[in-house]
């Protein structure tokens, strides 16, 4: 099968005044794959984000997202990407529908594909009949699916998720890995990062965060066997351990 | 175009869904112009007064009883020397005395002239204005129907004498007032707090990462504000023409330019001050504390700005609302036109354009 990379980095820096956020980051994702990109809190996960998907200009190198220059083409980026980030991101005093609609309204879909989608989606959802319910009546897992699902509503190239599912319990959280599944199954790419190592398990390649470099960027198998560890949990602690700044 | 529409029926919505704000918006105004007439009202009705007789013939006691049968006054006092009248305005109990010159009824039948004084204490300007002008009306009555059968007309003078503040300086000031400090309240505090109120919940996050545009976002959040500052207009004019009688004396035109200005001016320093904070609650008291309180004691509004200290009299330049109530008072109650209010309309637009600009310059810095 042919390689399409629809995300490329190339010695990516990020620099606040002295401090050096992201320090020449290089990788690749593929398309369809589910890249998880780990690192403990501070270790410039969040500002490497924020430059691939456009609210923040790098400071040097290179970066290309579907296709589109990082620092000339942030509007085409905008277009083919889907966000969700840790901070639940629907409107809780809008009902459903209505949040479904406003998101595919921002992406530009038309009335007509919005309409028939937000059908199918709401049956799949299992929520056909709570369509006119506001949504800070629902429980937190569900607003997290139904998140999920309007970051990915526009059929966006590849979607970024900021810890998609703090505070979620594990069986939700599971329902809503199955969902992250289908999702790259249908050609979405998913970059995900998490906090939760059983999670990074689920990922197809994994990167490790830190002090602002990538130190690991691998399979979690291949991971487990050149560290010698039992799981991701291990790996994860070992190479956070040499971390020299704090949060 | 969609997208923008898009998004202003989800500001809508989340106004109108929010009852305790709506109700804040639309009723605050109304609320606070009836309390502010309400005073007006209840305080000329029985005003203790004070008479000071020294003529005590028919035509004398024919006004006295005109005026305390009226229902705005109530003889407090009746006084016996000129050095009465100061006494009784330093206690404070009475708000007017009138006062008849000797010889009242003989200068009225025989020189067809007749001189009294009313003496207000105008520490409260409306209210002097509006109780000198009910007992000059009970006199000309009484002047009238004296008249109804002569030929050669009596003439009865008023002399109306306005203690403490003879200008009467912040006449009509309430209205003005009012829409000075409701529309910055509104415009600025509420378009603050529903900016950051997105920061707060990480739905701005979501926005700034899609393809809507930042201004597209701003402009759509402030939008509803805008339209519901017109209203709040609309029916505080209606409520001064209707119910209190305040008239419109300039061009309704330049009055409604002029405010879309303010507001205007008030929406940006609601942008302005969504970027330097994150929390609704700071916000909210930046808002109250740095707008309200500065507008209420430094713009005119309640204490006449001539009566500050120099200082504060300098610091009163920096507040919109004081270039506004201005203009409104020029164009609405004195009927002056847009020669007469350039400098104080160049003032709000520089205002705003300052705003405007620290805002992008701080919304570019935190990206």
């Amino acid at each position: 099968m042919d390689r399409e990379i629809v995300i490329e980095t190339n010695k990516l820096t990020k620099k606040f005044g002295n401090f050096t956020a992201v320090n020449d980051i290089t990788f690749e994702v593929d398309k369809g794959e589910i890249f998880g990109f780990l690192g403990a809190n501070g270790a410039g996960k969040t500002t490497a984000i924020k430059m691939l998907i456009g609210i923040s200009k790098p400071s040097s190198g290179e970066a290309t997202i579907a296709g589109f220059d990082v620092y000339r083409e942030t509007e085409k980026i905008k277009k083919s990407i889907g966000y969700m980030s840790q901070k639940f991101s629907l409107y809780e005093d809008l009902t459903i529908k209505e949040n479904i609609i406003l998101f595919g309204g921002i992406y530009g879909m038309n009335d007509f594909e919005i309409k028939t989608k937000c059908q199918d989606l709401l049956k799949k959802l299992h929520l056909q009949n709570d369509g006119d319910k506001l949504v800070n009546s629902l429980p937190l897992g569900w607003k997290q699916k139904l998140a999920f699902s309007t970051a990915i509503f526009h059929k966006p190239k590849i979607v970024f998720l900021d810890e998609p599912t703090g505070g979620v319990d594990p069986i939700t959280r599971r329902q809503f890995w199955d969902m992250i599944y289908e999702a790259a199954h249908d050609g979405i790419t998913i970059f995900v990062t998490t906090h939760y190592m059983d999670e990074a398990e689920y990922c197809d390649r994994v990167s490790i965060m830190v002090d602002g470099r990538i130190e690991a960027l691998d399979s979690p198998e291949k991971l487990k066997e050149q560290f010698n560890a039992a799981n991701m949990d291990e790996v994860f602690l070992m190479l956070a351990r040499k971390a020299k700044r704090g949060d | 175009m969609k997208q923008f529409f898009t998004f202003i029926k989800k500001e809508f919505f989340h106004i109108l869904r929010d009852k305790r704000s709506m109700l804040v918006l639309l009723g605050l105004p109304v609320v606070q112009l009836i309390i502010f007439g309400f005073a007006i009202t209840t305080e000329t009705r029985n005003c203790k007064i004070a008479v000071l007789d020294n003529s005590k013939d028919e035509a004398t006691q024919n006004i006295i009883t005109r005026i305390e049968s009226s229902s705005y006054f109530d003889i407090d006092k009746t006084l016996t020397s000129n050095k009465q009248i100061e006494t009784a305005f330093k206690t404070g109990r009475i708000k007017l005395a009138v006062v008849f010159q000797p010889n009242f009824q003989n200068d009225l039948s025989h020189n067809n002239k007749a001189q009294l004084q009313i003496i207000t204490d105008a520490s409260d300007p409306n209210q002097a204005n509006t109780l000198s002008y009910y007992v000059s009306a009970i006199v000309m009555d009484y002047q009238k129907e004296l008249n109804q059968n002569k030929n050669l007309p009596y003439t009865i003078n008023s002399e109306i004498r306005m203690l403490y503040n003879p200008q009467l300086k912040g006449e009509y000031s309430s209205v003005p007032g009012v829409m000075g400090m409701i529309l910055l309240l509104i415009s600025a505090m509420m378009t603050s707090i529903s900016i950051v109120r997105e920061k707060e919940m990480g739905t701005m996050e979501v926005l700034l990462v899609s393809p809507l545009k930042p201004w597209i976002i701003i402009i759509s959040k402030v939008i509803p504000y805008f339209i519901i500052s017109l209203i709040n207009v609309i029916t505080i004019l209606l409520i001064s023409v209707l119910v209190f009688g305040i008239p419109i004396h300039g061009s309704i035109m330049l009055l409604s330019f002029v405010t879309i200005l303010y507001i205007i001016c008030a929406l940006t320093l609601g942008i302005l001050i969504s970027t330097v904070t994150n929390s609704q609650q700071a916000a909210m008291i930046i808002s109250l504390i740095g707008l309200m309180l500065p507008v209420v004691m430094l713009s005119g509004y309640a204490f006449p700005i001539a009566n500050m200290p120099v200082i504060l009299q300098v610091i009163s330049n920096l507040i919109p609302a004081k270039w506004y109530i201005i203009m409104v008072k020029d164009v609405m109650i004195k009927g002056l036109g847009l020669f007469d209010i350039w400098k104080e309309m160049l003032i709000i637009i520089g205002m705003t354009t300052f705003f405007l600009l620290v805002s992008i310059k701080r919304f570019k810095i935190r990206l």
